[in-house]
């Protein structure tokens, strides 16, 4: 499987996601936001970091890089795309996600390990997973706190488009284990054809024993499925 | 004779310059916790206040002499950067 990550000023993610993605033997290649043209991809990444300094709002300055029109021409047609925390963020700026991710509710930046539990398992982004699996994965944000309207909010729950909802180590879904004032504790999203993941918590940073927990190597071995 | 040249330039170019502000504010049903911590401490100070939203405001020179086709422009900035419709609100002045 070919897969491209996308590279802003300001991402710090990018070769996080590299070195899983090679791990688990996708063809992963590069490329500079500047490009005009992106190399024939089964899966886009937009990794995490602090596009632009995070400057105007998060996302917002590298949701209209050069290469975003590509982007979303590919998604168009189809191919996958991850966005992982900043990733999210911007997608939610180019438009490919609906919703938008608003400063964490506590107002402090979150570098933690969370539960987080697999909503929706039949994705190409979460087959291997079961359902209602319970997740621990690493979050650093400070702008997670997911917000969106009533009609979009509902069209996520009536087309399961909830991919994961942040929860507890016994997977209750409450106010407790909300780490940032996500509605309904939402923690990553779907667009309406399933081919366009965001996603706040890190999965790229739980594919080794030896640095972390290996929750989120099934998220790659799904796409690969 | 230098400077007047200089000046009358200026004075040229700020003919041709229409200048606008634009002020951002979340949307009323949005919570707007960096007002909120504000809100807090205006009034543990003794400064007693019903509300306050936090915003963002930008200041936009164009150089245009048609009023309406700037405006028109600074509007389309608004939607296609500045502002996330989804959450903001925003309010174009001419100053």
């Amino acid at each position: 499987m070919k897969s491209s990550v996308i590279v802003f000023p300001g991402s710090n993610c990018d070769r996080d996601i590299a070195v899983a993605l090679d791990k688990m033997q996708f063809k992963n290649q590069m490329v500079w936001h500047k490009e005009t043209k992106l190399p024939k991809s089964d899966l886009i990444v937009l990794p995490g970091g602090f596009s632009y300094g995070d400057y105007l709002r998060t996302g917002a300055i590298a949701g209209k890089s050069l290469i975003i029109d590509e982007v979303i021409k590919a998604a168009n047609d189809g191919c996958l795309i991850l966005g992982i925390c900043n990733g999210f963020q911007i997608l939610t700026e180019t438009g490919l996600l609906k919703g938008t991710l608003l400063r964490n509710k506590k107002l402090k930046f979150i570098n933690k390990d969370v539960q987080i539990k697999v909503v929706n398992n039949e994705t190409k982004f979460s087959n291997k997973y079961k359902k209602d699996e319970v997740l621990k994965i690493n979050i650093a944000h400070n702008e997670g706190n997911f917000f969106t309207d009533e009609g979009h909010l509902n069209q996520l729950q009536k087309e399961n488009l909830i991919a994961f909802k942040y929860c507890d180590e016994k997977g209750n879904i409450n106010e407790q284990s909300n780490p940032n004032g996500s509605l309904e504790n939402i923690a990553g999203i779907y667009n309406s054809k399933k081919n366009i993941l965001g996603m706040m918590p890190h999965p790229e940073r739980m594919t080794d024993k030896l640095i972390s927990n290996t929750d989120g190597v099934n998220l790659f071995t799904s796409l690969l499925n | 004779m230098k400077l007047i040249l200089v000046k009358q330039h200026q004075l040229n170019l700020k003919k041709n310059n229409l200048k606008f502000s634009i002020t951002v504010t979340l949307k009323k049903d949005v919570l707007d916790p960096q007002g909120k911590v504000v809100q807090n401490t205006l009034m543990s100070i003794g400064l007693d206040l019903k509300n306050i939203r936090q915003g963002k405001y930008f200041e936009i020179e164009v150089d245009e002499i048609d009023q309406a086709k700037a405006e028109k422009n600074v509007d389309l900035m608004c939607k296609k950067l500045l502002v996330n419709l989804i959450i903001e609100d925003y309010k174009i002045n001419k100053l």
